[in-house]
């Protein structure tokens, strides 16, 4: 077990170094991050609805699609001079290789998201203070969720054709559960009531996690063996 | 006789078979007093139902015994099995919101299991878009079952979030707790259109099953 942690965390950090000398991953992330905050800014009627209606939504969808960006270059990294090959013959078991991954692309998505709220709270001027502990707490919990059924597809797609589409189409619906969840928990917080009333959706939020991550890890060797 | 021979005929007789539920069930079933004819959908509607979310149940099992059997034929049921869930998921999005309008007064709802079978059907198109884009049949076959048995397991959670949602279904009236609460003669109709569906699976699954090992036949000799 210490092994394989260990191995993970060498991955990962080789992973988060090469991200943070380019940045270019990151920068465009960021700033389509912005982006996207932007379109939905012009994409409603001011004056007929309230932002503060949107907010979960906008936040929510912003997370998607940045998240769907990670996403497709985790193993994209990988092709390049055929490294992945190299990964599989290194003397270290596929569990590590895909805790690496999922760990890497959580800091990736976790730092995309650590950009984007203060902008989502700097342009529709919703105020996150008193509720910041657990928003955070509800984005990490849903982003666990999906990044670790993205990271397994991002394995496979990187092997089909039209690549950056696939991962969408697959991915999408498996997002749908944790998005609902994390866009109700955050309409709640905004809205200032209590967790209590959503505690079946945290409940649903976890075990998600709990439930995809075991099984991910369980289905990740069979997608990069020969 | 081949299979997709002996597929052919399985369909048709249950589509003949299918023809006769409906005799009886527009001639011979009373008609339901507060949705009258329109309620007569319901028995394309529910079997078709039924069987869209069996057969994603069926290619996720085929899915866990391929990774364990690494048996082609597996994999190739759980394609042809995807294939006819698509079908049947599609019959019942277009059933339901024939029925949905008269009824409910309106198309469409995010209502839970409508939003249920809609994410099956876009499982089923994205399982069928992965296989088309793998070239190779062994990867083909593990990215299947990884991604069958995903979906499987993604069922349940797309049910719970969307129920957690709202809903406004009719709740069900034959597998429930208490006694079915469908009049007999309605029940029987439903049950006979359940037989006929079963069959039509059958029918349709020999037939799309056949195809792949032709396709696959095929692709061998080609290569």
């Amino acid at each position: 077990m210490g092994d394989v942690l260990r191995h993970a965390w060498v991955i990962a950090h080789k992973d988060l170094l090469l991200e943070f000398r380019s940045r270019t991953a990151l920068v465009s992330a960021a700033v389509f991050t912005a982006l996207v905050l932007t379109v939905f800014n012009f994409g409603r009627d001011p004056t007929a609805v309230p932002i503060v209606d949107l907010a979960p939504s906008i936040l929510w969808v912003t997370f998607t699609f940045a998240a769907m960006l990670a996403l497709n270059r985790a193993f994209q990294l990988e092709l390049e001079n055929q490294a992945l090959d190299g990964l599989l013959v290194s003397p270290i078991s596929r569990t590590s290789i895909y805790w690496a991954k999922l760990f890497a692309n959580c800091v990736f998505v976790g730092l995309v998201e650590c950009i984007g709220l203060p902008l989502f709270v700097l342009f529709f001027d919703v105020p996150v203070g008193h509720v910041l502990a657990p928003l955070v707490g509800v984005i990490a919990l849903a982003t666990i969720g999906f990044v670790a059924v993205g990271t397994l597809f991002s394995a496979m797609v990187i092997r089909t054709r039209f690549a950056e589409l696939m991962l969408p189409v697959l991915l999408l619906p498996f997002m749908i559960p944790p998005l609902m969840g994390a866009v109700q928990v955050t309409a709640r917080l905004f809205a200032g009531r209590p967790l209590s009333e959503v505690t079946g959706w945290l409940r649903l939020l976890a075990a998600f996690d709990i439930v995809f991550l075991t099984l991910a890890t369980m289905l990740f060797p069979t997608t990069v063996n020969e | 006789m081949t299979l997709a021979q002996r597929g052919r005929w399985v369909t048709l007789v249950s589509l003949i078979l299918l023809a006769g539920v409906y005799v009886r069930a527009l001639a011979f079933t009373p008609e339901e007093r507060m949705q009258g004819l329109a309620q007569k959908i319901f028995y394309v509607h529910m079997p078709a139902a039924v069987w869209a979310e069996m057969a994603m149940v069926l290619v996720g099992m085929a899915s866990i015994f391929y990774l364990f059997l690494k048996d082609p034929r597996l994999d190739r049921f759980a394609a042809a099995s995807a294939e006819v869930g698509t079908v049947f998921a599609g019959v019942v999005l277009t059933t339901g919101p024939i029925w949905g309008k008269p009824i409910w007064g309106t198309w469409w709802t995010w209502d839970a299991r409508l939003t249920l079978t809609l994410f099956l059907l876009f499982l089923y198109i994205g399982y069928q878009l992965m296989r088309g884009a793998v070239t190779e049949p062994g990867l083909r076959a593990r990215y299947s079952a990884v991604l069958g048995i995903c979906g499987l397991v993604l069922v349940p959670f797309i049910h719970l979030s969307t129920v957690l949602f709202r809903t406004l279904h009719p709740q069900p009236i034959v597998l429930k707790p208490s006694a079915p609460s469908l009049p007999p003669v309605m029940l029987e109709t439903l049950l006979l259109s359940f037989a006929v569906f079963t069959l039509l699976y059958v029918g349709f699954v020999m037939q799309a099953y056949a195809l792949a090992s032709a396709r696959e036949a095929g692709g061998n000799a080609g290569a």
